[in-house]
């Protein structure tokens, strides 16, 4: 495990080191305010796992692609759990149902108690599309995507959701830009419920 | 936003001071099924994604201590070693009260399924949080809204179309376990009701019970201990006069937050029935039905 912040790396900075045998104390020794346990993490170590992308956009990749390219990775890689026509495939064993698999439309639907809640009408940043697509998918063999063949799939489905044209690029600068219909959809949490 | 980035091996956290804390884990889809109507046949289907463990572990404001946080430092990432690299933002405020780092339950390893060899564990918050696997910690100034924090496990609230984002703690919840669903009682008499109850945000004050269908309650006796964001037992003794019947129970927390129904759940969040989409936090009172004949099953009362 490691815990690091990417974008400030201050490894072997002001190495802490307890004193503890230093204090003269006869009887108990306390616990220390720091410990020399583990290792620094280097820009190395953290470079190797870091890939998470926050809604900024820091972070992404080199790499660009259209829906055109965007397709054909789509085809051969979702669609045999999101459908030719990114409505979702019914009854797949071991796998989601109902509207889990569909990425478009519902747009409208939100206020229903038959709400369809998808990429297209749900999702607020398309950040997260591109970071949960090369976290975790396809499914049987997650992290296979190039970031191209990521950002070309990001671009087919926003553009199949008629979020952006299919004429448009995405890449490190216009994917963060990309303006989901349903980014102030949000709310914080209002809990406790006051409940008579 | 930290000084020292470090890594840690699980060697490596077995050296720090550990806590050991008994607390219940409760995923926040729970009975999420069973708010429109009766859906599932038994306690084990309704309310069997909650457990009650022993936790042993590092608290994570030790490690943070370590590496040093900046000022700006607001949310931290947690990342699990899974096949999907899960991720979830937690907000630095818990981690620096009471989030472990935790390495053993119930006295032995974390098994590969609970997240070995080390995962994190955020006391009385939905299950999903509690990053399995967990190889990674990122410090940030606002959370990451992660496909699992956004996509899923945000709770749509459809009087309003808007969804309520970040949604931690499991609020009071109980339910009857015995007698429940596809049980069947061997005729009339003397009965022990007993069930469990709990609460994300501290100890369990109270449980009444019913057997009218929430027309009238009674106290149920609590076991001791009664620990904070803990299962705890209860029991209510019940003569049955062999007709139907209708056992509730509803848990009120030391907060003084009380168990709702199901009609002030939809009254409050309005009604969802959409296949593939969860009601969280659904923590209504449960009703099991006891027929003439002694068969117990789930129903829904409007009591």
């Amino acid at each position: 495990m490691c815990i690091q912040w990417v974008d400030i790396l201050r490894a072997g900075a002001a190495t802490a080191v307890a004193s503890i045998l230093t204090l003269g104390l006869v009887h108990a020794q306390g616990y220390p305010n720091t410990f020399q346990f583990g290792q620094p993490a280097t820009e190395q170590d953290i470079a190797a796992i870091a890939i998470a992308i926050p809604t900024d956009g820091k972070g992404l990749p080199p790499g660009r692609g259209d829906s055109a390219r965007g397709k054909q990775v789509y085809e051969t890689a979702c669609a045999a759990c999101h459908g030719a026509d990114l409505m979702g495939v019914a009854n797949i064993p071991n796998m989601p149902t109902g509207a889990s698999l569909r990425l478009i439309g519902g747009r409208g639907t939100l206020t229903s108690p038959k709400a369809v809640a998808t990429v297209e009408s749900y999702w607020p940043y398309a950040t997260t599309l591109f970071d949960y697509i090369r976290r975790a998918m396809p499914f049987t063999a997650p992290g296979s995507l190039s970031a191209d063949e990521i950002y070309a799939v990001c671009a087919y489905i926003l553009s199949e959701a008629k979020i952006i044209d299919n004429a448009t690029v995405l890449d490190a600068q216009t994917l963060p830009r990309v303006e989901m219909p349903n980014r102030n959809g949000f709310i914080p949490d209002p809990r406790p419920e006051l409940f008579k | 936003m930290v000084e020292r980035p470090m890594k840690y091996s699980l060697a490596d956290l077995k050296r720090f001071p550990t806590v050991s804390r008994t607390y219940f884990m409760e995923c926040s889809g729970t009975t999420g099924g069973e708010l429109m109507r009766p859906n599932q046949p038994t306690v084990q289907r309704t309310h069997g994604l909650v457990s009650t463990s022993e936790w042993t572990g590092v608290p994570l404001s030790t490690l943070l201590k370590q590496t040093g946080l900046k000022p700006q430092a607001a949310w931290v990432l947690a990342e699990g070693a899974d096949a999907a690299v899960m991720t979830r933002s937690v907000p630095i405020e818990k981690c620096l009260s009471d989030a472990l780092i935790v390495f053993a339950q119930n006295g032995e390893a974390i098994r590969p399924e609970q997240g070995y060899p080390m995962r994190l564990f955020l006391p009385g918050w939905e299950g999903n949080i509690s990053i399995k696997w967990l190889r990674r910690l990122e410090v940030s100034d606002k959370p990451f809204y992660t496909r699992e924090e956004t996509s899923k496990y945000s709770d749509l609230i459809t009087k309003t179309g808007k969804a309520r984002i970040f949604t931690f703690t499991m609020e009071a919840k109980s339910v009857i376990t015995f007698p429940s669903g596809e049980m069947r009682l061997p005729g009339a008499g003397f009965y022990e009701i007993t069930g469990l109850a709990w609460s994300g945000r501290g100890k369990i004050a109270r449980v009444e019970v019913s057997t009218d269908g929430g027309k009238t309650w009674s106290l149920a006796a609590l076991q001791d201990p009664v620990l904070p964001i803990c299962q705890t037992r209860f029991r209510f003794p019940w003569l049955w006069d062999g007709t139907p019947a209708t056992l509730q129970s509803r848990a009120t927390d030391e907060t003084g937050y009380t168990q709702p129904t199901h009609q002030q759940l939809i009254a409050e969040r309005g009604p969802l029935d959409a296949p593939g989409m969860l009601f969280y936090h659904m923590n209504a009172i449960q009703s099991w039905g006891v027929a003439t004949d002694g068969s117990v099953k789930n129903v829904h009362s409007m009591g």
